[in-house]
């Protein structure tokens, strides 16, 4: 160990285990099984939320360093340690994943009734793995944990999903773990160009060969992009949701797909700008079509949960195309972004989740007038769509503000494309409301609906706080990511400099 | 108080909202609306001190202009900007009128909505917009403008469709959200293409920086937008249309407008406020705060002229065939957004301000005083149903007249008798007169041929209400009564201002020490002087509104004066031009066929074609199905996931060694 440091982070990442640990062993009857299982899952997520607020309690924002810093010789012999810490990138992803993970074991309580246990064990081993890997500081760490949510997810869709549960999750497995490949042999590559190391830290400093680059930032990408998801390896995602639990669709949008993002900040750009600068254009397009593409797809849609994936793809592609602007503003904005979706789809896969439990369906023309049964429904279901279509003064509108004005700054071709997500969003969001809440309440089994329990209701406040108040003061927000986002930008730029320096002195010594 | 002004509303929107059932138990429906109205009466007066303090008492430049910064809102290196309210007489103008409308609108939301379940939330969502248009208003940056903008549009969606289980109210709203991103598509680039120019959002950086770009600026300083290539001063039109694309959403401007006549499906005390009085005003506001970067390029000032010009006619047009009350009316709102816009097109700022401030008055009047036909007819809204009203409901016949003459324009030139229309709408024509430009006299004579038929289907609306013999059915017409006092009083006072606004304020608005009362509020070049030349008009461009209004009133009342009779023959004579002011141009059917149909269209395409058969065909259940058949016949030699993994290592294998060759 190289410095005495408590190891915050060790134990954050980790305290789910334990939980999981406690859930393991719980005996007795299947009904009491369950109920202790709930409250162990709930108990631990939660002590693991509070202990990520002591994370966020140490963590100094002035600074662009990794903090909280644990650093363990794991494999010395070829230079793998176990090393972990957190920098004003990762920091709030961690609280996110550790937010958002108790309010799913909330949604989960009375709508899984089977293998309670084992539902609950397969989520905190799945916190573990979010938590860990927004943390890993080593490349293999982050490999170990960035495959390590895969499992629980694949596991949580096959067992507890819906009827085409197997098909969804394949196609889930198969998407992913082909990205991964690729990435594990572009993560061998950089570990022995940079001489043997696997630090992220030194890697992030280390200036590879330009034809390296080039062919590891494809590799990378072929992960990263399928995580985001970008189009076109996009399709895995609606039939995912379609088919996971609420829960787990939660998880999926509000932490899987920063994982492709996150990845992009952390390796793409640091470890490979010049290729980064040159594929830019490419995930421009890419982005572009997917803003106006799933929009409109969305838009046919018959499904709910569909309809919020193929949106998320559409925000998703705001922050691609952000990231690879790389200016404070877009890279901020993307992280903001990030955050946002993270918490307004996860509220509206949740808001999803509220009418499937009293109905067993997602088919949006079933439902219809809900605003007179249930009008705590349709204000939280208004709230939200409003977050997702950018309203000023909630989460998205800072996030998409800041993105589009960093594209706009780089590309107004982008910007303007980009913006056309602001109509088409508007379109589909408020056409799905009106068709679920909206309208003559006619049908006999949607006029039985109950409104949110209170258990609902206390899923959804911490949420539309936090949506309201990124909306209206996200300094709070943006201060802890600054100064590393600066010095990301900075660090990018000089390398783009170098690299321009070094071919014009190489053609003037010719 | 200025905070208090902006705030008390929010307040009214979360007590009525949230607290009204649980406070005041069975009584909640009395209590959100006494709250609300309470607190929106006590920041009208607020207003009112604060529009003399700033527009008439103060002199010097600190007391006619200042800021209250609130809290910062967002700072990423230079991309900042805060909360705060800058208060100046334009800020204050739109207070008094804000307020003011929204207030007698609360009032009156009382008497109108008595029968209906959801009164709570009524009362809120009318203080929620009115706290998002206090905010739009105040806003000393774009952002927050833009905040405001978007926040209009929420509490005009949310009201439009407030009677959710009308299909028609819920399509409405749709389309009124929707249309206005399309404008806030523009207005949100606009502000994009501000900062790159200016580099700061907050109104008083960016109005300073203006005027350097366009004279000196970096020698051969270059913008790129899309395919052009700008110099600085086509920059500053580049971003003045692309902020006016946004005008042209909320003020329903032609080509835009289709969202503003379906939103008389919501109820009429909404229409009175924010779909005549206050939101659909905020383009023009938007023009006149901004006058600053406007007026640095002419090519923008045209193009406002232009469509404010070609709206003012269009919707004029269109109102003259309408049937339903309502939405003749909102035709009329659209006609004169119209007019204030080429006022502003023509750099008469304070002509366009001061119509936008009586026009708010009279044409909330006409819409409350169309509510309370309504009412009386249980909630007819066709005027072939009408007729023969007069008698029984006096007092609103009388309200509505008040605000026709008002609409029409109707005083003595050369003295100081009129209705408040007659001194703004006059001031309007005269400055566009007085531009001396060929646009200018387009808009003129586009205004001269809006304001006859602006006269005509007024008083078509009048006679086909009151004065035509009743063709409801008996039953209808034995409910027929007179409103409460508590939605008459509203109309009382807002004929107050529709009578006298214009006199009391046109010294001040646009009289001839106009500059002293806006202060560095509006600004205007030197060179245009069209508001300056209004004064000095030839004496028929003085006359000609007012005999084009009598010749228009006199047609009205010639043609519907014993029954809809001669109206339809004329209607049928006309055929073709007819439907096609019936059908307003066509332009829904139009947008239907290019964009709403497309959309669905393509989206199926996609979903269907594009993800189903290309990317899934060719990806995963192409590979898979491949994969199928080939690891059928390799299971004949082996069996078991392991294979598999041994595959994927060995071509990991193989690609490593291929990078590592690549590599050196």
């Amino acid at each position: 160990m190289s410095e005495a440091t408590f190891p915050l982070l060790s134990l954050t990442t980790f305290a789910p285990i334990v939980g999981a640990i406690f859930v393991m062993v719980v005996r007795g009857t299947q009904e009491e099984v369950a109920r202790n299982a709930r409250w162990l899952a709930l108990v631990a997520t939660t002590t693991t939320f509070l202990l990520s607020l002591l994370v966020l309690a140490n963590f100094d924002g002035s600074t662009a360093d990794f903090q909280l810093v644990e650093d363990v010789p794991w494999l010395p012999s070829i230079g793998i340690s176990y090393k972990m810490g957190v920098d004003g990138i990762s920091i709030w992803f961690v609280l996110l994943s550790t937010l958002l993970t108790p309010l799913c074991i909330l949604a989960s309580w009375n709508s899984i009734k089977t293998r309670v246990r084992e539902y609950m064990i397969a989520f905190l081993i799945l916190e573990t793995m979010m938590v860990g890997m927004f943390c890993a500081l080593d490349m293999m760490l982050f490999y170990f944990f960035f495959e390590g949510v895969l499992l629980p997810m694949y596991l949580i869709i096959g067992v507890w999903g819906g009827a085409r549960r197997i098909y969804a999750s394949f196609k889930f497995f198969l998407y992913t773990l082909l990205g991964s490949i690729l990435m594990l042999v572009a993560l061998i590559a950089l570990y022995f160009a940079a001489g043997g190391t696997t630090d992220i830290p030194t890697l992030m400093q280390t200036s590879f060969p330009y034809e390296l680059q080039m062919l590891c930032w494809l590799a990378f990408f072929a992960s990263f992009a399928v995580k985001v998801p970008m189009w076109p390896v996009h399709t895995w995602l609606p039939d995912a949701h379609v088919e996971a639990p609420t829960a787990g669709s939660v998880i999926l949008a509000g932490v899987l797909l920063k994982m492709g993002g996150y990845g992009f900040l952390r390796f793409s750009i640091p470890m490979m700008p010049l290729a980064s600068d040159a594929y830019a254009p490419l995930v421009f397009v890419l982005s572009c079509v997917a803003v106006v593409y799933t929009s409109l797809v969305a838009l046919v849609q018959e499904d709910m949960k569909k309809l919020i994936a193929y949106s998320s793809i559409a925000h998703m592609g705001f922050v691609t195309a952000a990231i690879f602007s790389m200016n404070e503003t877009a890279v901020a904005g993307s992280i903001i972004q990030m955050l946002s979706h993270g918490l307004v789809s996860g509220a509206l896969f949740l808001c999803v989740g509220v009418v499937y439990d009293r109905l067993h369906t997602r088919e949006i023309s079933r439902y219809g007038g809900l605003a007179t049964n249930m009008p705590r429904y349709a204000l939280v279901f208004m709230f939200f769509t409003m977050a997702s279509v950018g309203l000023p003064g909630t989460s998205g509108f800072v996030g998409e503000f800041l993105i589009l004005y960093g594209a706009f700054e780089n590309n107004t071709w982008v910007a303007s494309f980009l913006a056309t997500g602001l109509i088409l969003g508007a379109c589909y969001a408020l056409y799905l409301y009106r068709r679920v809440v909206f309208g003559d309440l006619t049908k006999d089994d949607v006029k039985a609906m109950l409104d949110m329990s209170p258990r609902e209701i206390a899923i959804f406040a911490p949420l539309i706080v936090l949506t309201l108040w990124m909306g209206i003061y996200p300094a709070t927000f943006l201060d802890p990511i600054e100064a590393s986002v600066t010095h990301l930008v900075e660090t990018y730029d000089a390398a783009l400099a170098a690299a321009q320096d070094g071919a014009v002195s190489v053609a003037e010594s010719q | 108080m200025e905070a208090l002004i902006v705030f008390l509303p929010l307040v009214g929107a979360l007590v009525a909202g949230f607290g009204g059932r649980a406070i005041a138990g069975h009584k909640g429906d009395l209590f959100a609306q006494i709250v609300s109205s309470g607190l929106l009466v006590l920041a009208a007066i607020f207003a009112w001190i604060t529009f003399i303090n700033v527009g008439i008492l103060a002199h010097d430049a600190a007391d006619k202009a200042y800021t209250i910064n609130l809290l910062h809102w967002v700072a990423v290196g230079d991309f900042a900007f805060d909360w705060a309210l800058r208060i100046d007489t334009l800020t204050a103008v739109m207070l008094v009128v804000v307020t003011s409308v929204s207030s007698v609108v609360h009032i009156y939301s009382i008497g109108y909505m008595h029968h209906d379940p959801s009164i709570p939330r009524f009362q809120a969502y009318l203080s929620l917009f009115t706290f998002m248009m206090l905010m739009l208003v105040t806003a000393d940056n774009l952002v927050q403008m833009f905040f405001g903008w978007e926040g209009v549009g929420l509490a005009s969606y949310l009201l439009i469709g407030f009677w959710y289980k009308k299909p028609s109210a819920n399509a409405a709203a749709i389309k009124a959200f929707v249309v206005n991103r399309v404008g806030d598509f523009g207005f949100a680039l606009g502000i994009f293409g501000t900062f790159v120019m200016t580099g700061s959002l907050g109104f008083d950086a960016i109005f300073a920086a203006i005027p350097g770009i366009v004279e000196g600026g970096d020698a051969g300083q270059t913008f790129q937008f899309l395919w052009m290539t700008l110099t600085p001063q086509e920059a500053i039109t580049c971003i003045c249309l692309l902020l006016f694309m946004g005008a042209m959403g909320k003020s329903a401007q032609l080509g835009l407008h289709t969202w503003l006549p379906d939103a008389m499906e919501g109820p009429t005390p909404v229409s009175a406020l924010i779909h005549a009085a206050t939101m659909v005003t905020a383009g023009v506001f938007m023009v006149c705060r901004l006058s600053p970067i406007f007026e640095y390029s002419e090519t923008a000032l045209t193009v406002v002229t232009f469509v404010g010009a070609m709206t003012a006619f269009f919707a004029a047009t269109v109102g003259l065939t309408q049937n339903d009350i309502k939405r003749v009316i909102a035709y009329s709102t659209c006609s004169q957004l119209g007019y204030m816009f080429f006022a502003a097109g023509v750099s008469a700022y304070p002509a366009a301000m001061f119509h936008l401030f009586t026009h708010a008055f009279f044409k909330a009047l006409l819409f409350l005083g169309a509510g309370s036909v309504i009412h009386a007819v249980s909630d007819e809204q066709d005027m072939r149903k009408m007729g023969g009203l007069a008698p029984h409901i006096k007092k609103t016949m009388v309200m509505m007249w008040i605000g026709s003459l008002a609409l029409g324009g109707i005083g003595i030139p050369g003295t100081q008798i009129g209705f408040a229309g007659f001194f703004s709408k006059d001031a309007i024509l005269e400055s566009a007169y007085g531009a001396h430009t060929g646009i200018g006299m387009f808009a003129f004579w586009m205004g001269i041929a809006a304001a006859v038929m602006t006269a005509f289907y007024s008083w078509r609306l009048l006679w086909m209400t009151f004065h035509t013999p009743a063709r409801a059915d008996e039953r209808v017409m034995a409910h027929v009564h007179e409103s409460p006092n508590v939605m008459l009083v509203p109309l009382y006072l807002l004929a107050i201002g529709a009578v006298f606004a214009g006199v009391v304020f046109a010294p001040y608005f646009t009289g001839h020490h106009f500059a002293e009362f806006w202060g560095d509020s509006i600004k205007i070049l030197e060179e245009h002087k069209a508001l300056e030349n209004a004064h000095h008009v030839p004496v028929w461009v003085k006359m000609l509104p007012l005999v084009v209004g009598i010749i228009g009133i006199a047609g009205a009342v010639w043609v519907y004066r014993s029954g809809l009779e001669r109206g339809r023959r004329i209607g049928e004579f006309w055929g073709p031009f007819y439907q096609f002011s019936l059908n307003k141009w066509y332009f829904d059917e139009l947008y239907n066929f290019l964009f709403v149909r497309p959309a669905f269209a393509i989206g199926r395409f996609f979903w269907k074609r594009g993800d189903g058969q290309t990317i899934d065909g060719l990806g995963p259940d192409g590979v898979a199905k491949t994969t199928a058949f080939a690891a059928g016949r390799l299971s004949l030699l082996q069996t078991g996931y392991l294979y598999h993994y041994a595959f994927a290592m060995l071509i990991g294998v193989v690609v490593l060694v291929s990078f590592y060759l690549l590599a050196h």
